[in-house]
């Protein structure tokens, strides 16, 4: 108890049948809580049930202690507002109108805008950077600046929630970011707690304070970032089971090619990424040769390679890992030299080098030899 | 900003270009028809009451009734077509779109054959009893879907689909009567002005004047409710009651235009149309007045062509609505096309 924003055993469904039930939770005054899971799990009807579209079957909501579910239309309105997945098609509306319907439970009985109401349509502009877009046909605008004005819109009903529907779907990466940073603004320096939904798991990660995944019919877990973020969390979440999501970086690696590997792949201080990226691309099953436990080529070579000899970060290299790499060179026809920085603690990598000349094997120091070698076609 | 003082001003000047239209349609319509008559004459008719011209009667009882009945269902059945379009999201959405004359054409057929053996001719009061009672009824089953289907598409789908099982319900009654027995019927389905007395004008005005009243009072939840429904209820209003209230308006009104006119069609989809593109809005605090007054224009305006183009014969409201209307809103469309 004492959070400021709470559900107490909420179960939400349609038409009376439960879908995800007994959701707990409490958030702090501007907090960021974001809500994950994948598609069709019930994102969407959970925030829904906070903003009242839909009834919820049991539970409470409630903000500052009051029952969210017990208010007037009107009271929830000027506590609440909403950002949805819904497209509206104003006609011959200024984006300033459309943001001008936020006042609706402030205006009087003919809707008509008071200089103050004026005032606050523009300054909810002005907070998500549109306010030269005052003027503008709404139907003319793109897709990220209609969401702007869509949160404009929200910001101008003064509320003390926004709840959004994913917001984020159909921007561009730049606009994502600039819509994120406005919340996190939003949220820190005046205190407008949201919630969301988002696709989008490594911003999340970013942006929220704290997290709810949900799947299945109840949430499957519910707390910060940090505790959520782990990588056997996300996969079981989503279920991913061809491909890989690394959670400290938010980047997604797709499918393992397998098999026996046909190249190794020597690399190091990021210069195997690409590599080991191409040959996914062809499919040609490969290794990764010794990489030090903190090489930042280490988390794509564990997602992509069949095999990956590791070393202990800050010792130098022990015999024992050098066997292993040098028996797995006699096993494959192809080395790729990635051109590695050379240095008094990789020498092994450069004695691995010299061996394979020395055996004859084919050295590919490219992609684009990868590319030939592997039969894609190279761009010319 | 500027653009708030440049609408403002496109406000108040289309309003007073509709009033000054307003006078001359009035003007027009009580000068014109087979009897002409000159300005003196009919201000002596008008206002001094001079009892002896021999034109009072054809003034008083024939051209006054009607241009006023003509207006205040026109604006009626204007105001109708927006509040459909508004709810069903759709620019095609009108009140005969949706069944309402068919409905109250199939029970007037139901009820002009049952009493076609007991009376030659039914009353004209009945006919306007049916018709109300048979466009309520139409009007009813599309708000019995409405309550369970929430795409407006569908509903939309489902109103036609009433309105064309009306229509085969009419036609098959049609088909096993005689063309006497149905002869006012026929008469009804013309659609027309023609013959309506100050007590027609007097029950339609009772009926329609609060209805525009109520409904410019709800001008701020319909403009809520143009963002659509999620946007309309995040903001406060109860979806559930606004919407069995909008569409019991809209249909109060055109099942009054329908009662005492018969089918007039196009009306309800072009002028709130041309209104729309006549004050560069939807904001139903302008639109709801606008259309109504832009609606009575319209067809006081189009039944003067009717009765006097070809007098003396005289068309149908309808073809002269359509033929009219029709060039207007593809003219405008095609103008807005080129401005955006």
């Amino acid at each position: 108890m004492g959070y400021y924003f709470t559900t107490e055993r909420l179960t939400v469904g349609y038409d009376g049948k439960p879908l995800i039930s007994d959701i707990s939770i409490g958030i702090e005054k501007g907090e960021i809580l974001t809500l994950i899971g994948p598609n069709g799990s019930g994102k969407s009807t959970i925030l829904k049930s906070i903003t009242r579209h839909l009834e919820a079957i049991s539970g409470v909501i409630s903000i500052d202690g009051a029952d969210i579910r017990r208010m007037s239309g009107k009271d929830v309105a000027t506590r609440l507002s909403v950002v949805l997945t819904e497209r509206i098609h104003p006609e011959l509306m200024t984006c300033g109108d459309v943001v001008a319907t936020g006042r609706y439970p402030y205006t009087n009985h003919f809707g008509l805008l008071t200089a103050k109401d004026r005032e606050i349509v523009q300054e909810s502009l002005r907070r998500v950077h549109a306010l030269e877009l005052y003027d503008r046909d709404f139907r003319e605008i793109s897709d990220g600046q209609r969401q702007r004005v869509m949160l404009a819109r929200a910001i101008c009903q003064e509320p003390e929630i926004i709840v959004l529907d994913e917001p984020t779907s159909f921007l561009d990466i730049r606009h994502k970011i600039e819509l994120l940073n406005i919340l996190g603004e939003m949220a820190k320096k005046q205190g407008i707690t949201v919630v969301m939904s988002l696709h989008e798991i490594d911003l999340a990660y970013k942006i929220s304070d704290k997290i709810i995944c949900v799947a299945g019919d109840t949430i499957e877990d519910f707390g910060t970032p940090d505790e959520i973020f782990t990588e056997e969390r996300i996969s079981r979440l989503y279920g991913i089971e061809h491909g890989s999501y690394d959670t400290l970086f938010g980047s997604v690696e797709l499918q393992k090619p397998c098999g026996a590997p046909q190249v190794l792949v020597i690399g190091g201080g990021g210069r195997g990424i690409p590599f080991y990226r191409t040959l996914q691309r062809l499919g040609i099953p490969h290794a990764a040769g010794i990489l030090y436990e903190n090489d930042m080529d280490l988390r794509v070579a564990r997602a992509l390679a069949e095999t990956v000899i590791c070393a202990r970060a800050f010792e130098p290299v022990d015999a024992k890992t050098e066997a292993r790499a040098r028996s797995l060179l006699n096993s494959v026809p192809y080395v790729a030299d990635c051109g590695f920085v050379r240095g008094t603690y990789n020498r092994c990598n450069e004695r691995l080098l010299h061996a394979a000349k020395e055996q004859g094997k084919t050295i590919l120091s490219s992609t684009k030899a990868l590319l030939e070698t592997f039969g894609g076609r190279v761009p010319s | 900003m500027k653009q708030k003082q440049k609408r403002l001003l496109r406000f108040q000047l289309v309003f007073l270009g509709l009033a000054v239209l307003l006078v001359i349609a009035v003007v027009l319509n009580i000068n014109t028809g087979s009897v002409k008559l000159s300005a003196e004459r009919i201000w002596n008719i008008l206002f001094l009451r001079d009892r002896s011209d021999p034109s009072y009667d054809i003034l008083w009882k024939l051209r006054l009734p009607r241009l006023f009945t003509a207006a205040v269902l026109g604006g009626a059945l204007s105001l109708s077509g927006f509040l459909l379009q508004t709810f069903f999201r759709n620019p095609i959405a009108g009140p005969f779109v949706l069944g309402i004359s068919s409905g109250a054409k199939m029970l007037l057929a139901v009820v002009t054959i049952a009493l076609s053996g007991f009376m030659t001719h039914i009353p004209v009061s009945l006919t306007v009893v049916t018709a109300f009672v048979g466009s309520m009824l139409s009007m009813l089953f599309v708000l019995i879907f409405a309550r369970r289907i929430r795409n407006m598409s569908s509903l939309l789908v489902i109103g036609i689909m009433i309105s064309n099982i009306c229509s085969a319900v009419t036609d098959f009654l049609i088909n096993f009567a005689s063309e006497e027995e149905i002869v006012d019927l026929t008469y009804w389905s013309m659609g027309t002005f023609s013959g309506k007395t100050w007590d027609d004008l007097k029950i339609s005005a009772l009926l329609v004047l609060p209805t525009l009243v109520i409904t410019f009072f709800m001008s701020k939840p319909i403009g809520a409710y143009q963002l659509g429904e999620g946007y309309a209820k995040s903001m406060g209003i109860n979806i559930k009651v606004f919407r069995v209230v909008l569409i019991l308006l809209s249909s109060m009104l055109s099942a009054c235009v329908t009662a005492f006119a018969g089918p007039i069609s196009f009306v309800g989809i072009a002028v709130p149309h041309i209104a729309k593109l006549m004050f560069g809005t939807t904001k139903p605090i302008v639109m709801v007045p606008g259309v109504f007054l832009s609606g009575a224009i319209f067809c006081m305006l189009c039944d003067l062509v009717a009765r006097t183009v070809f007098s003396p014969t005289e068309l149908t409201l309808g073809t002269v609505t359509a033929a009219v209307g029709a060039p207007v809103v593809i003219w405008l469309m095609l103008k807005r096309k080129s401005e955006g």
